[in-house]
């Protein structure tokens, strides 16, 4: 979880966040009902997630709710890695 | 119908005249909810349109009683008597919305071309106008071709869907406007997005995207909210550079950025260099509706045949493309008007900066002064109203959160007294709010953010 929130976090700062931006990200920081990622530019995470742990989340799973926190995201992103696994 | 009355239905059949009928319907339903709704569906809809509501984001109309201009005659609160005020929030950048030669080409047109078309254009809805408009379009934008689109939202509606797909990919900047959002929803290619004018960024995105088939840059010229232009010479180096292609909407642009007016692409030094331009008829050139595509002539073509915008809806109506017509002819003409607008811009600028506002920086006629703070910038909108200024504030989810503002816009029609009335409304009102003098630091302590 530790080191997924960390991943997750340092990508968001990384794609969402102006340089002159300080503003922390914690695992409880609210992504979308916060107005730091949108519905339109939310395909590049979930794009970077899928690549990166090998994962397909389908579109009804993208759900602003399941990406508007580093905590949701993680346990997304845990639910359809566990469910690879249990496929395989 | 509600429960209960479909067997009065036959009721109606007694009745001799459609005004007997109505009355007898009338009578059967409380006068509030005389049309047809299950009100399991009519609560809903009305406990939605409340939380609007009740959340600050509630739109309402101001009814305007006279022809757009510097100076309007405004019915407000609904019912009051309309009283005259300063307009500084049209996008009529040129003053031609009623322009007495746009009013009587457009007469002219009415006369001789008919009032509808009544079809789309591949049917019986192209008249040699509109043929002649788009080649004057072409012609004044430096492209290959033009089609003419019932708007610009249609045209960026429409246009991806018809020349992209599954193998290709579109990076749009992320404050391109909601219709490009959408166009880019209704297409099957990839999407992406680039930080707001950030071309490292942007590259990053075009080297992680080299495998796709097709790459497009998507932009708006000046983006709207913060009347900032893009950087459009770097964009289309960069387009060279990892062989994409340029998708520019410049619907704040066209007919007065760039020195005869062409838009950001002529002001950035890359006429002929943007493989697809969207703009509109409804802001500088005459305010009325319709917009175009217009382009590479593949790229048109393509629009031609596969943008469902373009093909099934009516064509633009007679009387507005006689009035492009006159607008295009007129701003070919002469400067005069663009070059009074970027003189009115430079002024208000400075104007809104010696009395210590806080303004974005930029060269447009679109000038944010920003308060940051929804509510404060709702205020501030209503006591200028008072003060006979009409601006409106702009707050999330038009944009970002704690970036609330007042956006004005600039005209040719704007004469110098306009300005300094519409200034001192704005220091009467700014000092009432405690506001002068502020910088972004305070502005932002202050709405507690």
């Amino acid at each position: 979880m530790d080191e997924m929130g960390t991943v997750v976090r340092d990508y968001i700062v990384r794609e969402y966040l102006e340089e002159d931006d300080n503003q922390e990200i914690t695992d409880t920081t609210p992504l979308i009902s916060g107005g730091i990622v949108d519905s339109f530019s939310m395909v590049s995470l979930k794009r970077f997630l899928e690549k990166k742990y090998q994962i397909h989340i389908p579109d009804a799973d993208a759900t602003p709710n399941a990406f508007d926190t580093v905590q949701n995201i993680v346990a997304l992103v845990q639910r359809f890695r566990n469910a690879a696994q249990i496929g395989a | 119908m509600k429960s209960g009355t479909a067997g009065r239905r036959s009721h109606l059949f007694s009745c001799t005249t459609y005004k007997d009928a109505i009355a007898m319907m009338a009578a059967w339903f409380d006068e509030d909810n005389i049309m047809a709704f299950i009100s399991a569906l009519r609560d809903r809809y009305q406990s939605e349109i409340e939380a609007i509501r009740a959340s600050g984001l509630f739109k309402d109309e101001r009814y305007i009683h006279s022809p757009q201009s510097s100076e309007i005659e405004v019915e407000f609160p609904a019912g009051s008597k309309p009283r005259k005020c300063v307009n500084i929030c049209a996008n009529n950048y040129l003053g031609l919305s009623d322009h007495p030669e746009v009013i009587a080409a457009a007469h002219a047109g009415l006369d001789s071309r008919g009032y509808g078309m009544s079809s789309v254009r591949f049917i019986c809805g192209t008249q040699d106008i509109h043929r002649e408009l788009e080649g004057r379009l072409t012609e004044f934008l430096g492209t290959e071709d033009t089609l003419l689109f019932p708007s610009c939202m249609d045209a960026n509606a429409g246009f991806f869907e018809a020349c992209l797909s599954e193998q290709d990919v579109m990076i749009a900047d992320r404050l391109v406007h909601a219709s490009i959002v959408d166009g880019m929803r209704l297409c099957k290619a990839m999407q992406d997005t680039y930080k707001h004018s950030d071309m490292g960024h942007l590259e990053e995105k075009l080297q992680e995207h080299m495998d796709k088939r097709a790459r497009m840059i998507i932009t708006d010229g000046v983006f709207s909210m913060d009347g900032d232009m893009a950087k459009l010479d770097e964009i289309v180096e960069l387009a060279e550079k990892y062989d994409a292609m340029v998708f520019l909407d410049d619907s704040h642009a066209t007919g007065f950025i760039g020195r005869t007016g062409r838009g950001t692409h002529e002001q950035c030094g890359v006429v002929g260099e943007i493989d697809v331009i969207t703009t509109t008829l409804g802001k500088a050139l005459g305010g009325a509706s319709g917009g175009c595509v217009s382009g590479r002539r593949e790229l048109v073509g393509m629009c031609r045949q596969r943008a469902r915008p373009f093909l099934f809806s009516n064509s633009v109506a007679p009387v507005i493309v006689a009035g492009a017509l006159k607008v295009m002819e007129l701003i070919s003409r002469s400067t005069d008007r663009r070059d009074k607008l970027e003189w009115n811009a430079r002024y208000w600028r400075g104007l809104l900066k010696d009395a210590g506002f806080d303004i974005k920086e930029g060269e447009s006629p679109i000038v944010p002064v920003m308060l940051y703070d929804a509510k404060l910038a709702q205020d501030f909108a209503r006591d200028l109203f008072d003060e006979g200024v009409y601006a409106v504030g702009f707050f999330f989810p038009v944009v970002p959160k704690g970036q609330a503002r007042i956006r004005t816009q600039l005209s040719a029609a704007h004469e110098k007294h306009h300005l300094d009335f519409a200034l001192d409304a704005f220091k009467k009102v700014g000092q009432k709010h405690g506001v002068l003098g502020l910088g972004k630091k305070e502005l932002l302590a202050r709405a507690g953010a």
